[in-house]
């Protein structure tokens, strides 16, 4: 996995509440074995009109949406379906952060294990960023893993919070299997103990 | 302090403990199948890493399937990611009840039926309604691919503790009223994000008045208000239905695993982050109007305005809804026509759900214009159903009677509904394009979508049930 120690990159704003996973990459996309390719099916029906036409409306078309590379996204982002497929997509399209007032858990874990990175802020101050942004007041953010801190191009510099087992193997590009792999003996022997109900006769 | 029953199960499972919070746990039942699965066997064999626990791996195949004639798979990609599962589980030597297998259907119904969902498992599964087996007092979630990948490779996964919820269900349920209005009415009362971070507990005077398959209704719903898990306690239901079964404990095992669930109740003095009540005893059935599972309310209610919005992002999301749903604020649920009905899906394509359906429609027929389509959970299921004669009761009223997969709950196969249609689905989903793009999904029970078949638009049940048509 790609390690994400600092990240610098435009912003695109996205104003809508609950968005699901079936919006992020419909169901139609979920057939392939691959884990690449999927990034030109992101956010597909609402990206695209139904003859394939890009939907001129919709946020990652604006001309100041190209080149994006950081999303901030509102309330519950990435909730319903545990598809893997939402993330591969948003990356492969180039998204290495989302920032979002809260996220669905299963969205949330499955960004870590592809490197890129979610952060919960206040609504408060999703609000207050979502505002200025939409005035053209700031463009771009950097963000700092090691030191959990966002900055704008405006010069607004908050902290924010990041669990530390996922920080870490999020700055390094470590691989989770790797890492349990370490505590093999403590598994065998948590097998060894195992009660009958575990068992599958 | 005493334990939730959440505590006892983690507990139970804890491998190692670090530090910072995560903990190691140990995964008793890994459910699989065709779509989440692919990326995760090519990573096991890129890394020349092996399953680690085959026989407590079980997959099959159930989200492409098509159910006229399952066999006859048309779609390339689709039958490729098919044939790769074979080739996965024959490689990895897992057990799968493939196409020809008297035992495939939805992975989160075929789990309970052969006995592999026991009380006190940890079960997961690369799909987020998981959540269902958790009415046998298993902990049980969805996970990503990477997840499965890992869990294939370690048996385990890492885990942060999550919260704890109880949620009290008090009363009980009028005739025609099922567990699929309780866990519509819970989620529109209380959004579709307040159990983010939580397990739920699901208790309550009603939880003992409930077959097993209604408390997998429930439980399956438990991630559309973005709870990570439900349970229930097991009693001697869990126990009744759990007995005999393929793959359960049997002889001196089944005594030893029968002493051990009685113990898995949340203890009387146990706390729990958040602790709430629900009525359930005036709950009307309940039917979705927007693209959220908590955009919904009773059937003689009427189309919310966004006018009324608490906040200016809640009254965009309504229009944004409405606008989607072809739906005016003001009108009435029981007047908006049906061109389709879906009774199917993990959360209600059991048998006891087509018994109800099937009581319903007897006699009865399908309204002009309307498709109306049953896909039964499991090939057990529709075994069972053709033995008591269901299938004949909704083929003579007009309903077709298919094969067992997840169909035109999320439409990756070739169900799925035209744009512009409006839809009443015994299903968990109401997202914009989830049964195809531009299709208008409305989530209802199995007797309310029955019901809706017969009359063409949405009609209360209990009074349906007592006066006849009302078309």
């Amino acid at each position: 996995m790609e390690p994400l120690v600092k990240h610098e990159g435009k912003v695109v704003c996205m104003n809508r509440l609950n968005v699901d996973t079936d919006q992020i990459i419909p169901k139609q996309f979920l057939k392939r074995i691959e884990r690449d390719g999927f990034g030109e099916f992101l956010f597909y029906d609402w990206r695209y009109e139904a003859d394939g036409t890009p939907n001129a409306e919709f946020e990652l078309n604006t001309a100041r949406a190209q080149g994006a590379t950081i999303l901030l996204a509102d309330e519950n982002f990435g909730c319903g379906s545990s598809r893997e497929h939402a993330v591969w997509a948003l990356a492969d399209y180039g998204f290495r952060v989302v920032i979002a007032p809260s996220f669905a858990d299963i969205f949330f874990n499955n960004c870590f294990k592809n490197g890129v990175l979610p952060i919960v802020i206040p609504s408060d101050l999703r609000k207050e960023l979502a505002e200025t942004h939409a005035k053209g007041q700031w463009e771009r953010a950097t963000v700092d893993l090691e030191a959990q801190v966002i900055e704008t191009d405006c010069g607004q510099r908050f902290q924010f919070e990041v669990d530390p087992h996922k920080r870490y193997m999020l700055l390094n590009g470590l691989d989770d299997i790797g890492l349990t792999l370490q505590y093999e003996d403590d598994i065998r022997a948590y097998e060894a103990s195992r009660k009958a109900y575990q068992f599958v006769y | 302090m005493g334990k939730t029953l959440f505590e006892k199960v983690w507990d139970a499972h804890v491998v190692k403990q670090l530090p910072d919070g995560q903990a190691l746990l140990y995964i008793d039942l890994h459910l699989v199948h065709e779509v989440t699965s692919p990326q995760a066997f090519a990573g096991l064999r890129f890394a020349k890493r092996a399953v680690r626990q085959p026989a407590q791996t079980f997959a099959t195949m159930d989200h492409n399937v098509p159910t006229v004639n399952p066999t006859d798979v048309r779609d390339a990609i689709a039958k490729k990611q098919i044939e790769t599962l074979m080739e996965n589980c024959r490689e990895f030597n897992v057990s799968l009840a493939g196409l020809d297998s008297p035992f495939q259907g939805i992975v989160h119904v075929i789990g309970p039926e052969l006995g592999l969902t026991l009380p006190g498992k940890t079960i997961v599964c690369g799909d987020s309604h998981t959540s269902t087996h958790g009415a046998f007092g298993a902990l049980a979630f969805g996970i990503g691919t990477s997840e499965v990948e890992h869990v294939l490779a370690t048996q385990c996964l890492w885990q942060n503790r999550p919260k704890t919820m109880r949620i009290r269900l008090n009363g009980s349920l009028q005739s025609g009223i099922t567990a699929k209005d309780v866990i519509l009415g819970l989620i529109a009362k209380y959004g579709v994000n307040f159990g983010t971070g939580y397990v739920v507990e699901y208790a309550g005077t009603l939880i003992p008045q409930l077959s097993m398959e209604q408390r997998m209704t429930i439980c399956n719903m438990s991630i559309e208000f973005g709870a990570r898990a439900g349970m229930m306690a097991p009693d001697e239901t869990t126990i009744a239905y759990v007995k005999g079964r393929q793959h359960a404990p049997a002889g001196e095992a089944w005594e030893a695993a029968v002493t051990e669930w009685r113990t898995l109740v949340s203890d009387a003095d146990a706390q729990f982050d958040l602790d709430i009540e629900f009525d359930v005893n005036a709950l009307e059935p309940q039917v979705t109007w927007g693209t959220n599972p908590g955009m919904g309310g009773g059937v003689n209610g009427i189309v919310p305005d966004p006018a009324d919005a608490a906040t200016e992002t809640e009254a965009r999301a309504i229009r944004q809804a409405l606008e989607y749903m072809g739906l005016e604020p003001g009108t009435k649920i029981s007047e908006i026509p049906i061109q389709h009905v879906f009774i199917g899906s993990c959360t209600n394509a059991r048998i006891e759900d087509l018994r109800l359906a099937a009581a319903i429609v007897e006699g009865r027929k399908v309204a002009a214009g309307v498709h109306a389509m049953v896909v039964p959970g499991s090939k057990q299921v529709k075994q069972q159903a053709e033995e008591e004669g269901l299938h004949k009761i909704f083929l003579a009223a007009g309903f077709e009677w298919r094969e067992p997969g997840c169909s035109m709950c999320l439409g990756m196969n070739p169900d799925i509904i035209p744009a512009g249609e409006r839809c009443a689905s015994t299903s968990n989903r109401n997202f914009e394009g989830r049964q195809g793009r531009g299709a208008r999904t409305h989530l209802v029970s199995p007797a309310m979508a029955a019901a809706a078949a017969i009359a063409g638009h949405f009609v209360d049940v209990r009074t349906f049930q007592s006066e006849g048509v009302t078309a």
